[in-house]
């Protein structure tokens, strides 16, 4: 699919960014995520041409606004919905329960 | 009743990824003791030090390295590294007449089981875009002077083959035992964006 993710010699993207001794997780919840991603692809929830289509499919505005993990959340929540392991009001009541505990 | 009848996500992004382990731990989909060991994994154990022992190997190895570029992933496997994101390696050489440098034009694809996880730069969009239409300005940037003779080659991964760079052995280096070469491999030499022993 061609799309906003095919970067290859795009133009206007600005400098290279590089960070001295950079962390592996620069936050909890981007460790959390990759956790997450990585136990539900091992057991077989879902498969990389799935996540990967997943990623890919959301705006190009989208696209390069959300962080890298972010991307990777986005596509755990939405594949695992697709695939049917979760309902899509499991995961509002969810939502919605996380909100209610941090007030 | 009117209006909207499903619930936004939380819009603290925190909230959203427990209430997403939340949900996936009492549905039984993940278990708590495969996210703390996975976490344990890529954190501490998986990193280029791995790769950094493949390296000094191949330095000092000549038939491990010829394995090393004929059967990668057999070769790195024989030090304990294999899995996840490395199952088809490609490893590819650096010589006087030839640099080799890596990028992932499409996403994030890495070679997890000898490099750990990438840095965010190599995910971000500059890299991506620049380094296979101006791969000797990006050189330039990282500190890396490549000669007008010498070839820049740029591999760009593919969803399935991971590449790995066979950095060259920095010169003066004859007398140091394989742990301090391995000490002088960095993740950048490995991807190309640096040299072996560059400071």
């Amino acid at each position: 699919m061609n799309g906003i993710h095919d970067l290859g010699g795009m133009h206007g993207m600005g400098p290279i960014d590089t960070e001295m001794d950079e962390p592996v997780f620069h936050a909890d919840w981007e460790r959390r995520t990759f956790a997450l991603w990585t136990a539900a692809f091992a057991g077989g929830l879902f498969n990389d041409n799935e996540s990967r289509h997943a990623i890919e499919n959301v705006t190009p505005a989208q696209y390069l606004a959300k962080s890298y993990y972010e991307h990777w959340l986005h596509s755990l929540e939405r594949v695992l919905v697709d695939k049917g392991q979760l309902e899509r009001a499991e995961l509002e009541a969810a939502w919605s329960k996380a909100e209610e505990e941090a007030a | 009743m009117a209006g909207h009848d499903h619930t936004d996500p939380p819009s603290d992004i925190a909230l959203r990824v427990k209430a997403l382990e939340s949900l996936l731990l009492e549905k039984g989909l993940v278990e708590a003791e495969t996210l703390d060991a996975i976490v344990e994994l890529y954190e501490h154990n998986i990193g280029p030090k791995n790769g950094a022992q493949v390296v000094a190997r191949a330095w000092i190895d000549p038939e491990y390295k010829a394995r090393l570029l004929a059967d990668p992933t057999s070769a790195i496997a024989e030090l304990g590294f294999s899995g996840v994101q490395g199952e088809d390696m490609v490893v590819v050489e650096n010589t006087p007449e030839v640099h080799n440098l890596l990028v992932c034009t499409l996403c994030s694809c890495y070679p997890w089981p000898v490099l750990g996880l990438p840095p965010v730069w190599y995910k971000a969009a500059p890299y991506r875009a620049r380094a296979v239409s101006e791969p000797r300005s990006v050189l330039e940037e990282f500190g890396v002077d490549i000669g007008d003779d010498v070839e820049v080659r740029v591999w760009d991964s593919t969803a399935e083959v991971r590449y790995m760079v066979l950095p060259e052995r920095p010169d003066g280096t004859e007398d140091l035992s394989e742990e301090e070469l391995a000490a002088l491999v960095t993740r950048d030499s490995m991807i190309g964006t640096a040299r072996a022993g560059q400071e």
